[in-house]
């Protein structure tokens, strides 16, 4: 019997599926391009992590390497919450967090809709705007220090000229009801364009068929944005917030070089404090316990967030 | 001219561009303020009224890149012939020049430390990222999630066991050690941002290549990576941006040898407090390679800073 057509068809086809491509294994190849990546990402991050918690429940300390490390249990965790200056702290956070998105989000987002009626120039105007952000914040931070003067710096001199207050009588991290504004302001001059970009691929995503389709029901402008530009953008704000929010969780550099967690403790973030406890006071095991508990609040406030995202996404 | 109505008005357009280039303004008024105090003497940069027409020096220059002792008055008025220029210039502030600061090697550590790691993270990411997109990885999209929450944590976080692991490999202040921490770090946006763009590249030009008897790996390195190579040299320079303005990490495990400039930077001090026109120098000489890849990157910006998130 002659061969049969499927076997003929078989034979004549690209061996693009077949499971033996010359050279290694499609199956190898993939082990031998992810592995080194997992490999890493488990010695420098998860390694590190799982320590970490295993520290958490002990009261090692790193500078007597020789003193026996005794398992403690819960307590650092308890001293952690139970300790007042922790919630003070988690207060500046949260005060940073809020002002910084609100001011952000808001700035950012007018001005991703005003580049986005496309004036001549807008591109090199955007390219200016985006800069603080690629710039090192601790070093920004430092810089800013200079500006804050109240005797020299360019800010109370231009506040000074506008206000007609006198430059050299106030300090923006010199007092304790200016320095969480000090860092406030400074953030947000560096990040805001982060959330104006996030804005821009937003508008640009919008198509243009749906504000045409609003026109010819004579729907006003005003009826337009609130209709179609905001809902449309909100997942974008959404995220924009998102990524915002956990790196100024994590905030440590830019406001260590500018107020350095003060005056008092008014500008101590929680990493400034844990980095005091770890690196100056050198309580290994309890500022482990202090580690897990930013993680796990960062991480299990991300997951209910995204859980939202997803929902305003899905609509 | 197709008609529109979504093309704005002129009046709105110039309403537009004028409330644009206001915040833009403002936005670089610092920026210049950095640039100008590099350029000033250490009398100008702390006058009062600040001070926007100035007469230019490169003291701040000469300060950030020397270490300087005070002369004797009666050494000082001593007439030295050959002097270079930078030595006269100190020398009619009183002083002489007696070293070279730690500066340039901090911007060299940042140098070395910040291609290196931009160097394995791309080399790493490309592989894992090709692999991602191309091949049925066993549990992939835990896998992605787990490398995009690695980025959650707080650098302080794991800065105390990395502290620890770091010394017993005697990796602590080294540049091996600092390279392999921010290639971890790095990595994480590396696999994602060119998983993205390896996702975009239709798969039918591979098969055509595998067709013609290339083996995977040629298919890969002949077909995929050239395609894939504005993006991922856009993603370079964001691990390198990175790499290149940290400052928590480098803070707390260096202390000498392999430190980079942002720790550094803040503390070049003077008599009686900041030098600051050597800060802005220092500043503005470290600023610079950011902006010049910031200007060349702006068509790439979107992409990079949402994370991949906006493609539809």
């Amino acid at each position: 019997m002659s061969e049969s057509f499927i076997d003929r068809a078989a034979r004549a086809a690209p061996p693009v599926f077949a499971q033996k491509v010359k050279g290694l294994s499609d199956r190898a190849i993939a082990w031998i391009f992810v592995a080194p990546t997992i490999f890493i990402l488990l010695a420098i991050n998860i390694f590190p992590l799982i320590w970490t918690i295993y520290l958490s429940f002990t009261n090692f300390r790193v500078n007597r390497p020789n003193n026996p490390v005794e398992w403690v249990g819960l307590q650092n965790y308890q001293r952690i919450l139970g300790d007042a200056d922790v919630w003070i702290t988690m207060q500046a956070t949260a005060h940073f967090l809020i002002w910084t998105i609100v001011c952000q989000v808001l700035i950012g987002f007018t001005l991703a809709y005003l580049i986005n009626k496309k004036f001549r120039g807008n591109d090199l105007w955007t390219t200016i705007i985006v800069l603080p952000m690629m710039l090192s914040p601790a070093v920004v931070g430092n810089f800013w220090t200079f500006l804050y003067q109240p005797q020299i710096g360019l800010f109370n001199y231009i506040v000074g000229s506008v206000t007609g207050a006198d430059p050299s009588s106030f300090s923006m991290i010199g007092e304790v009801s200016l320095a969480p504004w000090a860092i406030v302001i400074v953030d947000t001059w560096m990040w805001t364009p982060f959330v104006m970009l996030i804005c821009l691929a937003g508008l640009r995503s919008i198509p243009e068929s749906i504000y045409e389709a609003a026109e010819c029901d004579r729907a006003s402008k005003w009826r337009q944005f609130w209709t179609i530009t905001i809902p449309m953008i909100l997942p974008f704000l959404m995220l924009a917030v998102l990524f915002r929010g956990i790196e100024n969780f994590k905030m440590f550099d830019l406001v260590v070089q500018l107020t350095g967690g003060g005056p008092g403790n008014t500008t101590t973030l929680t990493s400034i404090d844990l980095k005091r406890e770890a690196f100056e006071k050198w309580r290994t095991g309890y500022s482990s316990a202090y580690a897990v508990i930013l993680f796990v609040t960062v991480f299990g406030l991300a997951s209910i967030y995204v859980k939202a995202l997803n929902k305003v996404k899905q609509r | 001219m197709s008609f529109s109505v979504t093309e704005p008005s002129l009046r709105q357009k110039w309403f537009a561009g004028v409330m644009v280039v206001g915040y833009a303004l403002i936005t670089m008024l610092p920026l210049l303020w950095i640039v100008a105090t590099g350029f000033k003497s250490s009398a100008d940069s702390i006058a009062y009224p600040p001070k926007i027409l100035f007469e230019p020096t490169v003291e701040g220059y000469v300060n950030v890149f020397t270490t300087q002792t005070r002369l004797s008055t009666q050494l000082a008025s001593e007439p030295r012939e050959n002097l270079p220029w930078y030595e006269q210039l100190v020398r009619e502030k009183g002083n002489t020049i007696v070293g070279q600061s730690r500066y340039t090697e901090r911007f060299f550590n940042s140098v070395i430390i910040g291609f290196g790691s931009t160097f394995f993270a791309i080399v790493l990411g490309t592989a894992a990222a090709y692999a991602f997109s191309r091949f049925k990885v066993p549990l992939k999209d835990d896998l992605l999630f787990f490398i995009l929450s690695t980025r959650m944590m707080p650098p302080i976080a794991v800065a105390i066991p990395i502290f620890l692991m770091f010394r017993n490999l005697g990796l602590n202040d080294t540049h091996a050690g600092m390279i392999l921490l921010y290639t971890a770090i790095n990595l994480s946006l590396a696999v994602w941002l060119i998983n993205g763009f390896i996702d975009e590249i239709p798969i039918e030009y591979e098969e055509a290549a595998l067709i013609d008897g290339y083996t995977r790996f040629q298919a890969f390195y002949k077909v995929v990576l050239p395609q894939a190579a504005t993006g991922i040299a856009s993603t370079a320079i964001f691990c390198l941006i990175f790499s290149w303005n940290e400052y928590a990490l480098a803070v707390l495990l260096t202390s000498g040898t392999a430190q980079t400039a942002p720790p550094f930077i803040p503390t070049i001090i003077g008599v009686g407090g900041q030098d600051w026109p050597a800060v802005a120098a220092g500043a503005t000489i470290f600023l610079v390679p950011v902006m010049v890849f910031t200007i060349l990157l702006r068509k790439h910006l979107l992409r990079g800073i949402t994370f991949g998130a906006v493609r539809k």
